[in-house]
């Protein structure tokens, strides 16, 4: 899951991290009460917003004045912002952050991770910050630095002294630095984040440490035991449809294609997507209705498949393990009774009750289309949208 | 032959009276596995069929002589249940339980590495030995006895389709299993490669993988030096886009790394039969192992 700037800039300061001081806006005028509340000039206008790359599209500008924080608090708040992470439609700015602006000596970069490989949580820091920091890993490796760290363990005054060492921070700066890093570890640890980036991470000319910038993920599988991080969940950032599959442990995503797809397991959710477009149609959609699919969750995965405008045909590919062949034809007919289908549906099943399943289908009187293995499938639906 | 289990394995499985639990236990036992306990806090003394129930796995492996583990608990308490059954000295631990936060995997991860048990999964559908010993939840009709291939997938119903396809040709397996979805898993492609090289029964290998992470390619690399059997690869997620988890929470392109196209073109360099197309695999497999 993800979280705005603001928010994890709250979380931060929970933990005793140093932010810049700030308050998030809804409006033009609660922008100016909150410029004139921080009480000097220059403040930033930052588009709160869950995508990166936003000072580059034109979401993230400095004010010198009460009026200028007005019009450009004006210009951002429901403008279409438009970065490389949002693709080409962009996302609509609802909220800004309206933040003190600092004098910055230097900018660095931090960040913590799990890593997977490793199975040890990595911290990535370099002075390279304020950069594309993926383009400073690529030309130069050895610019970032990495500390590993057991998660059985825990971080030690060594591991920080390490990262802060590296980075050449002055010795008053070093010990801020340290305070800082065991924090946002905990931070981590304690949220079950799956990423936790600050850059730039800025050092001012008074010799303070701040973090200007706060991005932070959460690991969705571990948000069971942090009911306070869902309340940070903002569903107008997320796609309505994929909202509504989740109210229903559907794991969907919209995609651009038309080819609507259901089915049971990642794996071949994603090889059926694949095999769609082999067939020369593109997939609408990823859909794992999971291995403990019931009839309610199929009748629910077909009526979100079809609220996609784009859909002009569906395949269903279903291998019955755990989910049954007949409880999936069952929850197929319910939903194409209940919401009527006005675009064709080719059917693949095997596995569990196979022969059920395909009785059910025979028998429901639907203009059902069945295809004997993957391949028929994918060639039936392909030729179905052309 | 087969790698990991067989007709010997006695199985224990951790959280047998939840309602997953007792479903498959009765699926693993009617195929034939060994399943001498159940475990489940606070039921010790009941008896779930005709297996008897304990309170922890040591009771049970003390009582049992149990040698595996197959764990159906919860996400909250899946990485404790596996750490008490290595602490007890399981030699295999099947976690077919799906969603365990990654960072309680982490620390399951570094918590092995000073025991001898070999964990599967979490977030698959175990591992099977046709005609011998079935531990997880795979439909255990779709498999052929007798080898000559072994399965290791990432996936689980993507593994049903793969191993059905090879039936379909007349092509048997010795071992199928999958290492699970998740970013921290288990046993990975190159323990169960080694095991595989290392099986005179074993003729062939098929290795299905998907997007994410860089496991596959780890795993190409090491096929180049030790194994010396063909090696079938298929990857799953050439459509995927990148910053979307796809269903598993090891399944996301992130920033350069992970995409199906780099596996399949490092697979291939690293001389691995691949296919790409899902709708052809058994013939394909018939290409190259008969």
């Amino acid at each position: 899951m993800k979280i705005h700037e603001y928010q994890a800039k709250q979380l931060f300061q929970n933990f005793g991290i140093p932010t810049p001081a700030g308050e998030v806006a809804f409006s033009s005028d609660e922008a100016v009460r909150i410029a004139e509340g921080l009480g000097k000039f220059p403040v930033v206008v930052k588009a709160q917003i869950h995508a990166g790359g936003r000072g580059k599209g034109g979401g993230v500008k400095l004010a010198h004045s009460v009026d200028e924080v007005r019009t450009l608090a004006g210009e951002m708040i429901g403008m279409n912002l438009v970065t490389h992470q949002t693709g080409p439609e962009g996302r609509e700015v609802q909220k800004l952050l309206i933040e003190q602006g600092l004098d910055i000596e230097k900018e660095l970069y931090l960040s913590i991770i799990p890593d997977r490989a490793t199975a040890m949580i990595v911290i990535m820091a370099s002075e390279a910050g304020g950069m594309d920091i993926e383009q400073v890993a690529e030309d130069h490796p050895e610019k970032i630095i990495k500390v590993f760290i057991d998660p059985l363990l825990g971080i030690q005054s060594y591991h920080c002294r390490a990262v802060g060492y590296s980075l050449n921070l002055s010795p008053a700066v070093l010990k801020q630095f340290n305070k800082m890093l065991s924090s946002l570890y905990k931070l981590f640890v304690h949220y079950d984040c799956s990423l936790m980036e600050i850059n730039p991470l800025v050092i001012t000319r008074e010799e303070t440490i701040i973090a200007l910038d706060a991005k932070v993920n959460f690991d969705d599988n571990a948000l069971f035991r942090h009911k306070d991080i869902m309340e940070y969940r903002d569903l107008d950032e997320e796609n309505p449809l994929e909202v509504e599959a989740s109210k229903y442990n559907l794991n969907y995503i919209n995609l651009d294609g038309n080819v609507g797809n259901m089915v049971n397991g990642a794996g071949l959710a994603m090889a059926t997507m694949d095999i769609i477009k082999q067939a020369g149609a593109e997939p609408a959609n990823f859909l794992d209705v999971g291995g403990g699919a019931s009839a309610e969750m199929v009748e629910n995965g077909f009526r979100i498949i079809l609220s996609d405008k784009n859909v002009k045909g569906i395949l269903i590919n279903i291998f019955g393990g755990i989910l049954r062949c007949d409880v999936l034809a069952d929850g197929v007919v319910k939903a194409a009774k209940k919401t009527g289908i006005a675009v064709p549906v080719v059917v693949r099943m095997e596995g569990t009750n196979v022969e059920e399943g395909r009785k059910i289908l025979t028998e429901s009187g639907l203009n059902l289309i069945t295809a004997v293995d993957l391949k028929d499938a994918a060639q039936k639906v392909a030729a179905l949208v052309k | 032959m087969s790698i990991f289990v067989n007709k010997q394995t006695k199985l224990l499985v951790q959280g047998i009276t939840g309602r997953e639990g007792q479903f498959h236990t009765r699926q693993c036992e009617a195929y034939g596995t060994k399943i001498v306990a159940g475990v489940t806090p606070g039921k010790s003394g009941l008896k779930m069929d005709q297996i008897p129930v304990f309170n922890t796995v040591k009771e049970a492996v003390t009582n049992t002589g149990a040698n595996a583990s197959m764990i159906f608990v919860p996400p909250p308490f899946a990485a404790d249940a596996i750490m008490e059954a290595a602490d007890a000295g399981v030699e295999v631990i099947v976690a077919i339980t799906e969603g365990i936060p990654v960072l309680d995997m982490m620390k399951v991860k570094n918590f092995l590495r000073n025991k001898l048990s070999r964990l599967i999964g979490p977030n698959c559908p175990g591992i099977i030995t046709p005609g011998e010993c079935k531990i997880g939840i795979m439909p255990g009709k779709i498999h052929k006895p007798g080898g000559p291939i072994g399965v290791i997938s990432r996936s689980g119903t993507l593994t049903y389709e793969v191993v059905h396809q090879l039936t379909l040709q007349g092509i048997g397996q010795t071992t199928c299993l999958g290492i699970g979805g998740d970013p921290v898993n288990g046993t990975n492609f190159i323990d169960c490669l080694e095991a595989f090289q290392n099986d005179p029964d074993t003729r062939g290998i098929v290795m299905v993988g998907e997007i994410g992470g860089n496991a596959e390619e780890e795993a190409a690399e090491y096929i180049t030096t030790h194994v010396k059997k063909p090696v079938v690869g298929f990857i799953a997620g050439l459509t995927a886009p990148p910053g979307r988890r796809m269903g598993h929470a090891g399944a996301i392109i992130s920033g350069k790394g992970g995409t199906a196209q780099g596996k399949i073109d490092t697979m291939k360099n690293c001389g691995i039969h691949v296919c790409e197309d899902l709708g052809t695999f058994g013939e394909f497999c018939a290409r190259v192992f008969l």
